[in-house]
């Protein structure tokens, strides 16, 4: 992992690209993000950073997360993610992470929380097909068939059937950067992202690229 | 102003002219012929006007041998070299999907002088 940042998704519009083709795009706010903890070979075993993104007040901060947030010299943070990031070494503690350090048609993942959709059936959940809603069916969107009779005469594990949805971390790949505006540290990416609008989003350079 | 709006902004296009129901149009769009690129004109009654900043769009009927012919532009396209308002129309609706089970003189929108 070369580079991540932490950011907030504050929604989607269009934006027209130079063949005057317009993509639908993902807004959003990337940083500021501060180094708040470096971990290092000798203290923890490894090489990583911790970076802190968003804002919160001191009565929600924990007294033992305001004094490692003091021991940073930061202000104090919504959310903390740790990076096991290659220049990891050359970070230190206090240093700004801007949305500038991805670049206009740079491959990206981004991870985020999705949107919770409850308890949901299998058609919503697992893209079943449903049953004849007419024609005297009386059999409209429930699961069909749950497995044989008597041998096994259990249900096998992994059966898609209905259950909780939503709520789930997921990462989406290969997402490409269309725009940056470093100064508001905003970020314009091709397609949908996981999660609400206001959601917390991780933003890394692509795997795949 | 708003984030997502304020990042579209250079994208909108204000040197087009006011557009409005009705209005007899000429839309000149520029056509990609392998790397050549030569102007187009669309010309035809706007009969939906669909907001929402930069993806606004437009639709333009007009008969053509016979045929209704409807094509939707969106407004702040780079595509679009320029418009022309050809004439306004009197209307009293904000979608003038009658028309198109109209013919002949019956699918005119009078003209607003």
């Amino acid at each position: 992992m070369k580079k991540a940042i932490l950011g907030k998704k504050l929604g989607m519009t269009q934006l027209f690209d130079e063949n005057g083709v317009l993509i639908p795009v993902t807004v959003i706010e990337a940083g500021p993000c501060r180094v708040t903890q470096k971990k290092t070979v000798e203290n923890d075993g490894y090489e990583a950073v911790q970076i802190g993104f968003g804002e919160k007040k001191e009565k929600h901060t924990t007294k033992p997360m305001q004094g490692h947030f003091k021991k940073a010299g930061t202000a104090y943070m919504k959310y903390l993610k740790e990076f096991k990031l290659d220049g990891a070494a050359d970070l230190n503690v206090g240093d700004e992470i801007k949305a500038d350090v991805f670049a206009e048609g740079e491959m990206i993942d981004v991870t985020g929380i999705t949107k919770g959709k409850g308890y949901a059936g299998t058609i919503k959940r697992w893209g079943t097909h449903r049953g004849p809603m007419t024609h005297g069916s009386g059999y409209h969107r429930g699961p069909g068939s749950l497995g044989a009779c008597s041998t096994p005469s259990r249900v096998m594990k992994g059966k898609k059937l209905a259950g909780h949805l939503g709520v789930e971390k997921v990462t989406i790949q290969n997402l490409k950067v269309v725009k940056i505006d470093a100064e508001k540290n905003v970020i314009a990416i091709k397609g949908a992202v996981p999660g609400p609008k206001g959601g917390m989003v991780i933003i890394k350079d692509s795997v795949k690229a | 102003m708003d984030i997502v709006k304020e990042l579209t902004k250079d994208q909108i296009r204000t040197d087009l002219p006011k557009l409005e129901v009705g209005s007899t149009v000429k839309v000149h769009v520029k056509v990609k012929e392998g790397n050549r690129e030569r102007i187009q004109v669309f010309e035809g009654t706007i009969i939906k006007i669909q907001h929402g900043g930069i993806q606004q769009t437009f639709t333009v009927r007009r008969i053509s041998y016979g045929t209704g012919v409807e094509r939707t532009f969106p407004v702040n396209s780079p595509k679009i070299d320029k418009i022309e308002v050809v004439r306004k129309g009197k209307i009293r609706r904000a979608r003038l999907f009658y028309l198109r089970d109209r013919v002949g003189k019956a699918a005119k929108v009078k003209e607003r002088l």
